[in-house]
């Protein structure tokens, strides 16, 4: 229900925008579905501050960056970083960075059962088709005391293209060299088992109306519906919950300075292995399409502000994750490095 | 220039616009799908393995062609003797009675319910019960579908059938019946050799319609981008899989995705010609 007051409000702030005044700049921006309620909610607090009126359209990660391509929005949104090959596809050099980080939990359906144990093995042998039945021994065995009932596991995952199954299965490539070598990972894969829903709310529907269901959805998700899942034994070997501080845990390592890293299969001992960040796209040189400078400074400003602690408080209002402190610090040199004319925007 | 020149030339354009815009949607599906044919060639409609996975991408279409197929197949096998027995009804049993017009008009409210509704009554209402009955182990499939499918074109089937009955003129009917004929009698013998065409004609529209359906369908037939192994096998519609992967897709998956939308176009499309040409030959 949140999330569909949070799109009303969009569609609020859409049809306010052409009522009114000419003079002020508008940014628009698209793309992932994920985080779209983050960036709607902190857009409307942003706007009041500086009269910037944004718009952003949820129309998946993959679609996102074709918008930019085509350039059509300000700013593209995705929850996969861009692939060399797509970035030689854009017709000019982009930059990207990620602004907040969100855990895909595993969530089951199971009569009197509320919290689970699961092991990367034991998690794979579900997804490969290898365990089918609750009662399998190897769910018993992690999970003393927990008595599992004679029943079908039926798998579920995403029918559509998706940066939470590109998460996923990058989690599972990391963990088992059978479903590397088979399936790989991407926003789409040739799954061998399971039923298909669309979208977050679509598996969690399905999750929830079927009895020995089990799949991966987006924490936010889970946090606000309060669906069970499981916790998962990191690469340090301790079981750990998805929460806000195992997942923020998970962004701490190292990071590449061009921020194109998954943050899977954490070595972190306090964090949760499934994780992952959702990354904003711009053009490195922001004078094309006769865009103004006042363009330009308006929209370095707003993803300047966006990292600040202000905004990051609205991610963790509604489910998501903060940046930790370094990613922001490296974030904000990115932002630097786009220029207008050549010049960097931001001092 | 007269108003008359005028009116026919305002006319001309509007429908020349229609012309282009179905000549531009055909252009378009065939230049996007060019790439896929190219890699794949004719075994892009005969194989059944559809990986997206980069490094081993691989399409065909043999998966959801089948999965389209068979839940339309048994969608208008579903449809087929309720849409009938509606007719009956409504055009003669009861015609201009209340239940007649009780009857009709439930049909007409059926069509105007949106497909989504369709799919949230499958996913709520149906599939529980499917699984209760223990036709399946989580209810989504071929049948589920199908089932939900049948429901939705029910209307199309039905409302195009009673006017055709309806047009069974009266004389004809009433000279039966002074020869004494029977109720059914004048139905096989009269009312259905006057309407075979019309009716025929009307479930190859219902038919047109289910093959083409998306939201109720990917909402049920669980989205698994397999061959359908039978009626309670889990499968994926042409319709579905391209609403369901367009939005992250790029490059030859794209291409692959577009060329199912053309398959999906001319098998639509004959079998609209197919309804065309069946009312005009026997009507």
């Amino acid at each position: 229900m949140k999330k569909i007051g949070l799109f009303l409000a969009l569609a609020l702030v859409i049809a306010s925008c052409h009522s009114g005044k000419k003079n002020s700049v508008a940014l628009s921006g698209a793309g992932s579905t994920f985080v779209m309620p983050f960036y709607t909610t902190a857009f409307q607090k942003y706007t009041p501050l500086t009269g910037v009126k944004i718009s952003y359209g949820g129309v998946g990660s993959g679609a996102g960056i074709k918008s930019l391509k085509d350039r059509v929005v300000d700013f593209g949104a995705s929850d996969a970083f861009m692939t060399d090959a797509q970035m030689a596809a854009m017709p000019a050099p982009v930059v990207e960075f990620p602004t907040c980080s969100g855990a895909v939990v595993m969530a089951f359906n199971l009569p009197g059962i509320t919290t689970m144990k699961l092991t990367p093995e034991v998690l794979a042998d579900i997804y490969l088709g290898k365990i089918t039945n609750w009662n399998d021994p190897a769910l018993a065995k992690i999970n003393p005391g927990v008595k599992f009932p004679n029943l079908p596991i039926t798998v579920v995952h995403r029918s559509d293209g998706s940066g939470t199954t590109n998460i996923f299965t990058n989690y599972l490539t990391k963990v088992s060299p059978e479903w590397k070598s088979k399936y790989g990972f991407g926003t789409t894969v040739n799954w061998p088992v399971g039923v298909g829903g669309k979208g977050n709310p679509g598996v969690a529907g399905t999750i929830s109306q079927t009895t020995g269901a089990f799949g991966y959805v987006e924490s936010t998700y889970a946090f606000a519906e309060k669906i069970p899942f499981a916790s998962i034994k990191n690469q340090a070997g301790i079981f750990i919950t998805p929460s806000f501080a195992s997942t923020s845990a998970a962004g701490k390592g190292q990071m590449p300075q061009d921020t194109r890293i998954m943050i899977t299969d954490s070595p972190d001992s306090a964090a949760y292995p499934i994780a992952g960040f959702t990354w904003v796209i711009l053009y490195k040189e922001q004078h094309y399409n006769n865009r103004t400078l006042a363009q330009a400074q308006a929209l370095l400003k707003l993803w300047d502000w966006m990292l600040d602690p202000d905004a990051q408080a609205v991610a963790q209002q509604i489910d998501y994750v903060p940046l930790p402190a370094s990613v922001v610090a490296l974030d904000k040199s990115i932002l630097r490095t786009v220029t207008y004319d050549g010049k960097p925007i931001l001092q | 220039m007269n108003s008359d020149k005028i009116t026919k030339y305002v006319l001309f354009v509007t429908s020349f616009i229609i012309l282009i815009v179905t000549g531009g949607m055909l252009y378009s599906l065939i230049q996007g799908s060019l790439p896929s044919f190219h890699t794949f060639g004719w075994k892009f409609i005969i194989s059944p393995e559809w990986n997206p996975t980069k490094g081993n991408e691989h399409y065909g279409a043999l998966a959801f062609i089948l999965g389209t197929i068979y839940t339309s197949v048994l969608a208008l096998l579903v449809a087929l003797p309720m849409a009938f027995s509606t007719s009956l009804i409504v055009a003669e049993y009861f015609r201009n009675s209340w239940f007649a017009n009780v009857v009709s008009t439930c049909v007409d409210l059926l069509a105007g319910i949106p497909s989504v509704i369709f799919g949230l009554w499958g996913f709520y209402a149906l599939r529980p019960f499917i699984v209760h009955i223990g036709l399946t182990q989580q209810g989504f499939g071929v049948f589920t579908a199908g089932i939900v499918l049948a429901m939705m074109i029910i209307p199309y089937a039905a409302s195009l059938s009673n006017s055709v009955i309806m047009m069974v003129p009266n004389e004809l009917k009433e000279a039966a019946y002074s020869l004494g004929a029977t109720r059914l009698e004048v139905i096989w013998n009269v009312i259905l050799p006057n309407a075979r065409s019309g009716i025929t004609a009307s479930y190859i529209l219902a038919f047109g319609r289910a093959l083409g359906e998306t939201m109720a369908v990917t909402m049920l037939i669980g989205n698994a981008n397999i061959v359908p192994k039978g009626l309670f096998s889990m499968g994926n519609t042409m319709a579905s899989v391209i609403a369901n992967e367009f939005g992250e897709a790029n490059g030859l998956h794209l291409s692959s995705l577009i060329a199912l939308g053309l398959i999906l176009f001319v098998i639509t499309a004959l079998i609209n010609a197919a309804g065309k040409y069946i009312i005009k030959k026997f009507a």
